[in-house]
């Protein structure tokens, strides 16, 4: 009898490990940074594109440093290297997509940060530091990271393993209107490094993809995410953060988003300080202060796109069908698959000359 | 007897249909024309409004899509109300009317300035005779035909050369901004205003300022009571023009943008990154009305005022 009740007990005890947490959304006081002094009264410049950012997270940098921003706004990076080369017009911080850096290290436009001013650099995972296009994070810091994969309609697709199934599939189909995606995905399958500069490689992907276009219908630029909802088509190649919006908007389990087993890309956006910034000194305490765990799982939950942040993601902060729905945050598995795109230098013609030959011979 | 010119009204350039009386009339023939231009005008309106309809349409939409109607709402109105008068609003619509007020400062702005400019240059170009001539009308429609892309890129190497030598010369910093932005909108409205007032200064009788000549009237008298009045239609489309290629102009302003300028289309182009919400559809409707309103009053205005042609 005594058994039983101490076993019963026990029970009792463990019972709220198994409750369910109501998901309680971050708010400004859950924000631990604190602003060094000495800015109050100062302007900081963004340049970032529209709403990529959280819902108050310049309100609230304004209110702890007592300082005042001005957020504008870019539609693509090449228009705002574009910009920048043209000189800088006065951003203290940009944000850009890492194949572009090293074009923007290589012309002098972005100045060297002292990650001794942004103690919160430890936040991110080690997987994201030092990589490629800055291996020391000299220039950089991460921000949101995302994926490239397949979109598509689960009642009438089933599964999505691999690109074959892409490629094969019987019904209308929907490739992204962007050269270096489709093309690192035609190398990789042809066993290539997808930023290959080989223009023999590239012609060969060229023909790869030409030969599987029966099913493509169109090359959608960026809504391929449309086509899906309207039912135009059925499988579409899109970015994750893309396809995030869609399953938000229909509430249901129609859509689904998977990285074939061979990989795919991934990008990340980070921040930057332009050369000729009016106040370097407040742009990297703005930078330690994206990195601060509530403020980075706020912009993750608003924007919807992956966070290099660990210690956002083990704070709480974020709820957890974010973390396990793979348009948002990719399982390990996926995520040993994934690579990221190149500078290709001037191999970028070959690229062009292939990509219009493509579009030119498919007829889409 | 009164002596009056009666006010003729302009006859469009369609076919009459045929009477009774003349040869190659049927009256199947006859229903068949007036059906013609029926569907040819049906299928015209159709073109030019099914887009703005949805556009419209769209902006009632209760989900977060332009393109999928998920029930009615007036979220995206509310929103945009809400930051307007400074209360509970989101980032975003606070970012949006941001950037509306920057596109109104600089097409407002830029509109006035190309059409005093422009309507100047249309003048000196169709009453005036120097050498010269030739070459600026050559060179006012360089701004038509030449890409925006370059006229963006130029423009911004010319400001940078500008802003070197002001550096230069007294050691102040230039920047571009609001400054830039107009002076580039200006460079290509210019054109598109001359044309247009060209093209009025063409219909209206030479003989009337001749006239108002000879009765004694010295050059800006002429011009203020007689040729400005009758140019006022076309000074107004031009003005039009100009404001609408200011307010859409994405390329030109991007490359001569400085900190805090953000207009509309560059607002809209960055939601490339995240998504495109029905917040624009309904600001979009907002001006469209606006603008509706305007153009109804100003028809109103130049009804009651007949101009002698």
């Amino acid at each position: 009898m005594r058994k039983w009740l101490v076993v019963w007990l026990l029970l009792c005890l463990a019972l709220p490990v198994f409750a369910q947490d109501e998901f309680v959304e971050p708010t400004a006081d859950d924000i631990q940074w604190t602003c060094p002094a000495g800015f109050e009264g100062q302007t900081l410049n963004v340049y970032n594109w529209t709403t990529y950012i959280g819902e108050t997270t310049i309100q609230d940098f304004e209110r702890l440093c007592g300082v005042t921003v001005n957020y504008d706004n870019f539609d693509t990076n090449e228009q705002m290297v574009a910009r920048l080369r043209q000189g800088n017009p006065g951003y203290d911080i940009v944000f850009a997509n890492e194949y572009i850096i090293p074009i923007m290290i290589r012309e002098g436009l972005v100045q060297e940060i002292d990650l001794a001013n942004i103690p919160n650099i430890e936040n991110v995972a080690e997987r994201w530091r030092g990589l490629d296009f800055d291996p020391e994070n000299r220039y950089t810091v991460p921000y949101l990271w995302g994926t490239t994969g397949v979109a598509y309609n689960v009642e009438k697709v089933g599964e999505i393993n691999s690109w074959e199934d892409v490629f094969n599939y019987d019904g209308p189909v929907a490739w992204i209107a962007d050269i270096r995606t489709m093309f690192s995905v035609a190398l990789k399958m042809l066993g290539y490094n997808p930023s290959s500069t080989d223009p023999d490689e590239i012609n060969e992907a060229r023909d790869y993809l030409l030969e599987r276009t029966g099913n493509v219908v169109t090359f959608a630029d960026d809504d391929g995410q449309l086509l899906l909802e309207r039912g135009e088509v059925d499988i579409a190649i899109e970015y994750s953060g893309d396809v995030f919006q869609l399953t938000i908007d229909c509430e249901c389990d129609t859509f689904s988003y998977a990285i074939p087993q061979e990989g795919s890309i991934a990008d990340i956006a980070s921040m930057l300080v332009p050369t000729g910034a009016p106040n370097p000194e407040l742009a990297q305490v703005f930078m330690d202060y994206i990195l601060d765990p509530a403020v980075n799982a706020m912009i993750v939950n608003f924007t919807a796109y992956a966070t290099p942040n660990q210690a956002a993601i083990d704070s709480g902060f974020i709820p957890e069908d974010f973390l396990s729905n793979p348009a948002i945050t990719p399982n390990e598995e996926a995520m040993q698959n994934l690579w990221f795109l190149e500078d290709i230098g001037d191999a970028e013609a070959y690229y062009s000359d292939a990509w219009d030959e493509l579009r030119i011979l498919s007829g889409r | 007897m009164a002596n009056r010119v009666a006010a003729r009204p302009i006859r469009a350039a369609v076919p009459t249909f045929r009477t009774p009386r003349e040869p190659g009339y049927s009256p199947l023939v006859q229903r068949a024309e007036k059906a013609g231009f029926w569907l040819a005008s049906l299928a015209g309106y159709f073109f030019l409004w099914a887009p703005i309809v949805l556009l419209v349409a769209f902006s009632f939409n209760d989900g977060r899509s332009v393109n999928t109607w998920h029930g009615f709402s007036l979220r995206w109105y509310e929103g945009i109300f809400n930051s307007a008068a400074g209360g509970d609003s989101t980032f975003a619509s606070d970012l949006l009317l941001r950037s509306v007020r920057n596109s109104l400062i600089v097409s407002f702005s830029a509109t006035l300035i190309s059409t005093i400019i422009g309507t100047m240059i249309a003048l000196s170009l169709a009453r005036g005779r120097y050498p010269g001539k030739r070459l600026i009308e050559g060179l006012l429609m360089l701004p038509v035909i030449i890409p925006e892309i370059a006229q963006g890129v130029s423009l911004a190497m010319f400001f940078k050369i500008v802003f070197d030598f002001i550096e230069g010369a007294s050691g102040t910093r230039a920047l571009p901004g609001f400054g830039t932005i107009i002076i580039g909108h200006v460079a290509f409205n210019i054109s598109y205003v001359a044309i247009v007032v060209r093209a009025r200064l063409a219909d209206m009788n030479p003989n009337l300022e001749e006239a108002a000549k000879d009765l004694g009237a010295n050059g800006w008298r002429t011009f203020w009571h007689i040729t400005f009045p009758l140019l006022l239609p076309g000074i107004l489309a031009g003005a039009l023009l100009a404001f609408t290629l200011s307010l859409d102009d994405f390329v030109v302003t991007f490359f001569l943008s400085g900190v805090g300028t953000t207009t509309m289309p560059i607002y809209v182009y960055g939601l490339l990154k995240v998504t495109v919400t029905p917040d624009i559809n309904a600001i979009s409707t907002l001006m469209l009305v606006v603008s509706t309103l305007v153009i109804g009053i100003s028809l109103l205005l130049q009804r009651r005022s007949a101009g002698f042609a």
